[in-house]
């Protein structure tokens, strides 16, 4: 009999992606559904050698439409499972997530972003945003939580199967190449141990008893005929994902209230962001720090009240504005100037945000 | 003396749901005889309690409540897909994917071969009526060569697309030991039911992976008649498409 993956706390220092795997086992998944792309592969490689020792299982399949829809599969039976792609393979994984959306499937997907448009690069990015949180054709009935480094990779991914169990909702850990493959201290835990209770999981079909004889069948559709049923589902759809979304929604702040500027960005760029405005407090200059954590709901409450009255946003983020798209929605009616600070496909670091803060103020 | 039709009551197989009959395939549709040979086979076996069916988008679709088993519908092609996630996680449930022709060999034709080439211990039913129907008749895989569909106004050219693909024979040729492929008709249903039930059973005894294509109609979409269609079918379509076991566990396995 397999012990529990971790009893108790240890310290390690690994890459993000041996994070996710190790994390994934002590959410106790039981399945994990995969397609190899680049920077998320090792996450798959952790798990292999990993599972059977704790008698967990795992399928390559033969592209990401595959591992999303084998995903769904295996969470429809009531077991905990997961898939983790990047880049190319987000897109391929959207149709499941819709599925996903739809049938309201506790779906959890790991992703480590790469450069895009196109095969881009392997290495990192913040571009699979708008993806992850309104991809498909659909309205983004998602959770999307940003992690900004390891010990986020690990807290998040045991979450992430919580929020999706509990609330049946498509759940996405947004991470990048990055935090999947530089080695950081993170210290694992049991969740228990920090008082986490695993949701229990549920099983959509292939309940005890008999279809037709001693209970119902169940019928589990996505297609409707009508506008008028349409409008409904997605209605119900909707009516749901507000009710729980303040409960879900995650954010992070500091030195918000006297401050001219509020510096926002988001995953592996925000600690470029937090240790700016630290540099520029020391400096004297009066600037704040606002990161979203999760990305879909947007604490947009949040930061609309960080926001007011300031003379600026600067929005940070390895993007063409993928993030600043939603600050912009979030902030409707307001008049704080936004200002940019891409670099699609490129790191920021922190000593260039003191620069560009600076060139603002002074 | 006369008989009082209301009340005779259709054969029906024990697994199907009576509340959603008569079902939603259109006059003619071969999905019910497929539907009904299913039916017996999960009846003959007395696997209700176990199964767990899948359906594709397409006609298939229309199954979504035609039994009184746990039913999923997936997306277009992905049912194999979905199928196999389910069987992974509880290889104790027997688990079916109906899909059709376009489903199977063209959108969804790389969960069908990966699903074939990993054995994967689910039972897959493919329903070959030669055309897309719920697009309104467009050419599909199966299309023969010459026949007009709406995507081939002037009938199927093999030069510009190909021959029709024969998934069986593919199929058959590429699976591991233990697998199970078979063609069918809905012109001949008792040995389709054969065909459903050795199915079934490979999966049952996890032998490997068990393919049928069935044979079947669309008078909707061929624009024919009851005789028309039927000719159609045991004429053109049963010479394209030989029916027979080309896989058997332990056995291998040829066409009639």
């Amino acid at each position: 009999m397999a012990t529990k993956p971790i009893e108790k706390d240890t310290n390690v220092f690994v890459t993000g992606n041996e994070v996710v795997a190790w994390a994934a086992l002590a959410a106790d998944a039981q399945i994990m559904y995969g397609y190899p792309i680049t920077p998320q592969n090792e996450i798959m490689h952790y798990w292999t050698r990993l599972a059977p020792k704790y008698e967990r299982r795992f399928l390559q399949t033969e592209d990401e439409l595959s591992a999303g829809f084998t995903t769904c599969g295996g969470v429809m039976t009531g077991t905990r499972a997961f898939t983790a792609t990047a880049g190319p393979g987000t897109i391929l994984m959207q149709e499941p997530i819709t599925m996903a959306e739809m049938m309201r499937i506790p779906l959890v997907v790991v992703v480590q972003q790469r450069g895009g448009p196109s095969t881009a690069t392997v290495i990192y990015s913040q571009q699979e945003v708008n993806l992850c949180c309104y991809g498909g054709n659909g309205e983004g009935f998602r959770v999307v939580y940003s992690t900004a480094g390891h010990q986020d990779l690990y807290d998040y991914t045991i979450k992430a199967f919580n929020t999706a169990w509990k609330y049946q909702i498509p759940t996405i850990v947004l991470g990048d190449g990055y935090q999947a493959k530089m080695r950081e201290a993170v210290t694992m835990y049991d969740p228990a141990s920090r008082g986490i209770e695993m949701e229990p999981t549920k099983a959509f079909v292939g309940a005890e008893g008999c279809p037709g004889v001693d209970r119902e069948p169940r019928f589990y559709r996505n297609t409707y005929n009508t506008e008028e049923e349409l409008l409904d589902v997605v209605g119900d759809l909707k009516a749901h994902y507000d009710s729980f979304k303040d409960e879900v929604v995650e954010y992070e702040d500091s030195d918000i209230d006297d401050a001219e500027i509020i510096v926002v960005g988001h995953g592996v760029v925000s600690r470029a962001c937090k240790e700016a405005v630290k540099a520029l407090r020391q400096a004297g200059y009066k600037v704040g720090y606002f990161r979203p954590i999760t990305l879909r709901p947007f604490p947009q409450k949040q930061l609309a009240a960080a926001a007011e009255g300031k003379k600026a946003i600067l929005a940070v983020e390895s993007a063409l504005g993928q993030m600043k798209r939603l600050i912009t929605d979030g902030l409707y009616g307001m008049t704080v100037p936004i200002e940019e600070y891409f670099k699609p496909g490129k790191g920021v670091s922190s000593q260039e945000l003191v620069e560009k803060v600076k060139s603002m103020l002074d | 003396m006369a008989v009082e039709l209301t009340n005779v009551a259709p054969a029906m197989p024990a697994c199907w749901r009576k509340e959603t009959k008569t079902h939603k395939f259109c006059p003619g549709c071969g999905h019910g005889i497929v539907l009904k040979a299913l039916g017996e086979a999960i009846d003959e076996l007395g696997i209700q309690d176990r199964v767990i069916f899948t359906v594709d988008i397409g006609c298939c679709l229309l199954a979504i409540d035609f039994f009184n088993v746990d039913t999923v519908q997936t997306h277009h092609g992905r049912t194999n897909a979905v199928c196999t996630g389910i069987k992974r996680a509880t290889p104790d449930k027997i688990c079916i994917a109906y899909m059709g022709d376009g489903g199977g060999y063209a959108i969804g034709s790389q969960h069908l071969v990966n699903a074939a080439a990993r054995n994967e211990k689910i039972t897959s039913i493919l329903v070959n009526n030669t055309n897309y129907g719920m697009t309104g008749g467009q050419m599909a895989p199966t299309t023969l060569p010459g026949q007009k569909t709406e995507t081939s106004p002037y009938g199927r050219s093999v030069e510009q697309q190909g021959e029709p693909t024969h998934g069986p024979e593919m199929i058959a040729a590429m699976a591991g030991e233990g697998a199970y492929v078979a063609r069918g008709t809905v012109a001949k249903p008792k040995v389709l039911k054969k065909y459903f039930k050795k199915a079934l059973q490979a999966q049952m005894d996890g032998s490997g992976f068990a393919f049928v294509e069935a044979l079947s109609t669309c008078p909707t979409n061929w624009a024919t008649n009851a005789k028309k269609t039927w000719a159609f079918l045991e004429g053109p379509m049963a010479e394209e498409y030989p029916t027979g076991e080309f896989k058997v566990p332990g056995e291998g396995g040829k066409a009639e």
